[in-house]
């Protein structure tokens, strides 16, 4: 089964601009979707797709729930606790006995880097990546892509700033990939301490000072401070965090232009984001929710489909 | 491949079936109390523009034209796989107790109404719907039938029946293309 996007969807860096773009453009009919009165279309009734989610999230979760029931799809979505996994299961044992079950995709969130690929490889049913340790969450990638094209129009030469933990973002990851491939400029901008070692091989620019990124940015896309992912000290406190690298009212106020703020949550308000700026007339940070939901439908509706062995006898079914 | 074009409809010939079309619909409905003239993208959505356009140079009324896009109602998306590019639908009104007119280019199989059946009753419950199509081409693989029709033709399943209009195509014509057989 191959689709204009392949098999799987496990990353934005093998994605070529003219996938990325066919993404962003599906999704934009499937927002008015979940306009309506009645929140559904049959595109994929009979389809059964599991979320295999072995880290704890709330949002992407229950955003790709709602991409797959608006899509007609039969969902299960699995938690880790509660599991056989914690039974000591391995992967690869718990997605071919549900594989047995005869499902048709999998939605997964891992800790670890790479699981997705690792999945994709060794199992028939299309794989999609919902964050995986700290590599990719390339359906984040596309609504922060989707998001920032809805507000500008065009992401070709777009300046955008990735604010933060750098080094434990998938989605700083899928960010850079994506944006860099739609033209866009990238720069990053945090404490030394969570910036990858190598961050100027991603082709980006590297503020120190956030004053200085939020002069040369048109949108600021500000991360997480993943604390749960903090064993050692990357940082002196969360409150010289904020006094440095928060993104408050004043320091925006300062700017000469206007800047479009993402973040893609959970929020530790006051740390990295001040509520002023959160809740603030520049912040996109609910739009991106919404398109997330539209996003994967995209995502779900492009794999679902193209068994090229079929195609031939189904022709004469379109209507010209 | 194509060896053989031959024009069903020229521009001026497009232009009074259209009308003709109009009328029909104003009569078949009673007048255009209610009336919901719903085009099927990506020309049905044109040929509902002239045919409201008739419609209020005739009835001085503006009747609400909407738009459907099929695609995710298809039958198909197994087989055929996922269409290039999905358009999209736009019905801001409530359907219920409403006479909805679909509008479509070519009827051929009947399977892109069958599905524009199923996403209209997605949008309430119109007191009757009815279909008009600009050419009906035969074959039909589903039990449908237009009520309203600009020109009826048995037209070979190996040939292929291609509207164009002003507004994407640059110009107004209907032509039957075929296709060399082996």
């Amino acid at each position: 089964m191959t689709s204009a996007l392949g098999k799987d969807l496990l990353d934005l860096e093998s994605l070529t601009p003219d996938q990325i773009r066919l993404v962003l453009d599906t999704a934009v009919p499937f927002k008015e979707i979940s306009e309506r009165a009645i929140k559904k279309v049959p595109a994929l009734r009979g389809q059964t797709i599991v979320n295999l989610f072995f880290e704890a999230s709330t949002r992407t979760r229950i955003s790709f729930e709602f991409a797959e029931k608006r899509l007609s799809a039969d969902t299960v979505s699995i938690a880790s606790s509660g599991s056989s996994v914690q039974k000591g299961e391995t992967l690869v044992d718990t997605a071919r006995n549900l594989e047995a079950m005869r499902i048709d995709m999998v939605v997964i969130r891992h800790g670890a880097s790479g699981a997705a690929r690792f999945l994709a490889d060794r199992i028939e049913s299309n794989v999609i990546n919902a964050g995986d340790g700290t590599h990719e969450h390339p359906t984040q990638g596309l609504l922060d892509l989707l998001t920032l094209r809805d507000h500008f129009g065009s992401l070709e030469g777009l300046r955008v700033c990735i604010v933060g933990d750098v080094l434990h973002s998938r989605v700083a990851r899928s960010n850079i990939w994506g944006l860099r491939k739609m033209g866009a400029e990238v720069a990053v901008c945090g404490p030394k301490s969570l910036l990858p070692y190598a961050i100027a091989d991603f082709g980006v620019t590297v503020f120190p000072r956030v004053e200085e990124a939020i002069e040369w940015a048109q949108a600021l896309n500000i991360l997480r401070l993943q604390l749960e992912r903090m064993h050692a000290g990357y940082i002196p406190s969360l409150r010289e965090y904020n006094r440095v690298f928060g993104i408050t009212r004043e320091r925006l106020d300062r700017a000469t232009r206007d800047v479009l703020i993402l973040h893609p949550g959970p929020m530790n308000r006051g740390v990295e984001i001040d509520s002023d700026v959160a809740d603030g007339p520049h912040s996109v940070i609910l739009n991106q929710v919404t398109n997330g939901v539209a996003v994967r439908m995209a995502v779900l509706y492009l794999l679902a489909g193209g068994r090229p062995e079929l195609a031939e006898a189904a022709k004469g079914g379109g209507e010209r | 491949m194509t060896t053989d074009n031959s024009t069903l409809l020229d521009s001026r010939a497009m232009d009074r079936t259209l009308r003709r079309m109009a009328e029909e619909i104003v009569e078949l409905n009673d007048g255009t109390a209610d009336l919901i003239v719903v085009g099927i993208q990506r020309r049905g959505v044109q040929l509902a523009d002239r045919i409201v356009r008739t419609i209020f140079e005739r009835e001085h009324v503006s009747v609400p034209r909407g738009a459907l896009d099929i695609t995710l109602y298809r039958d198909d998306l197994q087989t055929v796989g996922p269409r290039p590019v999905v358009g999209p639908t736009d019905l801001p009104w409530n359907l219920d107790g409403k006479q909805v007119v679909i509008v479509d280019d070519v009827l051929y199989t009947g399977r892109t109404v069958r599905a524009a059946l199923d996403e209209l009753a997605d949008f309430g419950r119109p007191s009757r719907v009815s279909l008009a199509v600009l050419v009906d081409r035969g074959g039909r693989e589903l039990p449908i039938h237009a009520d309203v029709v600009g020109k009826k033709i048995t037209v070979d399943p190996r040939d292929r029946v291609d509207v164009f209009v002003e507004e994407l195509d640059g110009r107004d014509a209907v032509v039957i293309v075929r296709t060399e057989r082996a």
